[in-house]
């Protein structure tokens, strides 16, 4: 016995070691970057457009831009995904020829590199629709990139919460809509938005496949139409052409604040929606 | 064999060579029954025999299983219920159903007896709080959660939500009730409170109900059928059925040297 505890003991040392790295690491690539960018940092670099390719001003047009953009891509990508989820899950025979290709077309997009979406986001709604470098194409190309991740994710929720719940509203006369709509939604509601929030993160870091399908300009986007630039697009090109290292780092800075402040908010609704039911 | 026991009470439901099939697996081989009204009938048998099955083809819920395939007819009040005709989920309303697990919603105590009321078109809030109460009572559940109505049900013990399951039917006013191990996951006090319960229901409702407790079926119930493979081996009022046993596998089984 005597052994067996102190094996527990030098496993239980290496995994807490393992967890220390972890939080070290990321501790350490934030504090980086708080560093690096702190000395950019000011309201009017949140507050004001970029002037002279970036080397001046803020970056104002860039974070209205990603917040579009993302916006967007979720307004298109959610319901359908949520939609395809609650279809295959609750409607669809899971033998069904349909649901089968449903699920093999989500499984396959989800493993194709995103460069290939922005291709195909450009050659199809930048150029065939004509609907040029706009937020609303760079929207709609994000939207079939996180599309299968909302789907499987939504997909998982539910299937984690269903069986049970539903044989028991059924067998109280309730009808399938019903059933998803008052039980099986509400339950499923912290996994689907799980999803949302990675979908979030993925549509906020995506770089290439926005510079075919937005384009990089620095104005300010108002109507849909618009060519915007987002945050993560505005980084690279400041750090690949040798614009300004510091405000890269100040514009990473930002979108660190960004994607924490998504992830409260989020976390923060959560906690409110799901405090009734549990 | 005659698995129809005759006698001058109404039947409220009744099964007439009843056959399920699981993809190619026949799980009930034309069972054939008579359900008494305001009377509580007990199924036994041994595990896999089909009891669950069979109950579950009385409020059609057996369909919701991909690749069944069912043959026979049921009726409800004379009223075929697999047929075109038949509203499913009107059905469901009037054969409600308590599961061997309880499977609160994940909603307060009162949120899940008004869930059925609600589904069904009930939204003035007094009525909902009158039946809400009334359901509670019923199942015997109003004196510990009736100052505690807004607390999520699943913060009760399994016990409670036992029977705040069955409040949750009863709030729908079915006609009939089935249960399958309704007690399976009950201390002993529980067990005889539900036990109890069961005898004060069948003045209202009529119960079907699933047990693997001999004693059990025996206390609670009025009829018991015995199952074997799939097959009704025999039918009966369950004083005879317990007493004087017509079939040799019957006996086996009651007197526990079966298997
Ligand atoms: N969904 C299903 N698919 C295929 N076979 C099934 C399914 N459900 C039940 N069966 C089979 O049908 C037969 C009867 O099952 P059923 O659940 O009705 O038994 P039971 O008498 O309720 O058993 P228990 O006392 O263990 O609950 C079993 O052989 C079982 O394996
Ligand atoms: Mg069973």
């Amino acid at each position: 016995m005597a052994g067996a505890s102190g094996k527990d003991k030098l496993l239980t040392g290496i995994f807490w070691l393992a967890g220390i790295f972890i939080v070290l690491i990321l501790a350490g690539i934030i504090g980086y970057v708080l560093f690096r960018g702190a000395s950019s940092l000011s309201l009017d670099f949140i507050l004001q457009p970029p002037s002279r390719a970036g080397r001046l001003g803020g970056i104002s047009t860039t974070i209205v831009g990603t917040v579009y953009l993302t916006l967007l891509a979720l307004l298109a990508a959610v319901p359908v995904g949520v939609g395809s989820a609650i279809y295959l899950e609750e409607y669809a025979h899971s033998r069904s020829r349909f649901a089968k290709l449903v699920n093999l077309t989500a499984e396959t997009l989800a493993g194709i590199p995103s460069i290939v979406f922005g291709l195909f986001g450009f050659v199809f709604f930048v150029i065939f629709l004509g609907m040029g470098w706009s937020v609303l194409s760079g929207g709609l190309t994000m939207a079939i990139m996180i599309l299968p991740t909302i789907t499987r994710t939504a997909q998982e929720a539910i299937l984690a919460v269903a069986g049970e719940y539903r044989e028991n509203s059924l067998a109280l006369g309730a009808s399938r809509w019903q059933t998803v709509r008052r039980v099986i939604l509400p339950s499923a509601l912290p996994g689907i938005v799980t999803g949302i929030i990675l979908s979030i993160g993925r549509a906020v870091g995506e770089t290439a496949a926005i510079i075919l399908t937005a384009g990089s300009s620095l104005g300010m986007p108002v109507s849909p139409m618009d060519p915007a630039r987002t945050m993560s697009v505005h980084l690279y090109i400041m750090a690949m052409e040798g614009i300004s290292t510091e405000r890269a780092f100040g514009t990473a800075c930002l979108i660190v604040v960004l994607i924490v402040i998504i992830n409260y908010l989020a976390n923060l609704s959560l906690s409110r929606l799901t405090k009734a039911m549990r | 064999m005659d698995n129809v026991v005759s006698t001058k009470q109404e039947i409220k439901m009744k099964s007439v060579d009843l056959q399920v099939f699981y993809q190619d697996f026949q799980a009930l081989h034309g069972i054939d029954m008579d359900i008494k009204a305001n009377h509580v009938t007990a199924l036994i048998g041994p595990s896999g025999c089909g009891k669950s099955t069979f109950l579950r083809t009385l409020n059609r819920l057996n369909e919701l299983i991909e690749g069944t395939t069912i043959k026979g007819q049921v009726y409800l009040d004379d009223q075929a219920i697999y047929s075109k005709e038949m509203d499913v989920v009107g059905l469901r309303k009037r054969v409600g159903m308590v599961f061997q697990k309880p499977s609160v919603f994940p909603m307060s105590v009162y949120e899940n007896v008004a869930y059925g009321p609600r589904i069904h078109g009930i939204k003035n809030r007094g009525q909902l709080d009158e039946i809400v109460e009334k359901s509670l009572r019923a199942a015997n559940l109003w004196e510990e959660m009736g100052g505690r109505l807004h607390t999520p049900a699943a913060r009760m013990s399994g016990g409670q939500q036992q029977r705040l399951v069955i409040a949750r039917v009863l709030a729908v006013d079915p006609e009939v009730i089935l249960m399958d191990e309704p007690a399976s996951a009950l201390d002993p006090i529980s067990t005889s409170k539900l036990e109890e319960l069961i005898a004060e229901l069948k003045r209202a409702y009529t119960i079907v109900i699933v047990t693997h407790n001999m004693q059990q079926a025996a206390r609670v119930s009025d009829y018991t059928g015995f199952f074997l493979n799939g097959q009704l081996i025999e039918f009966n009022r369950t004083k005879e059925l317990f007493v004087n046993p017509a079939n040799q596998q019957t006996e086996d089984y009651i007197t526990g040297r079966f298997g």
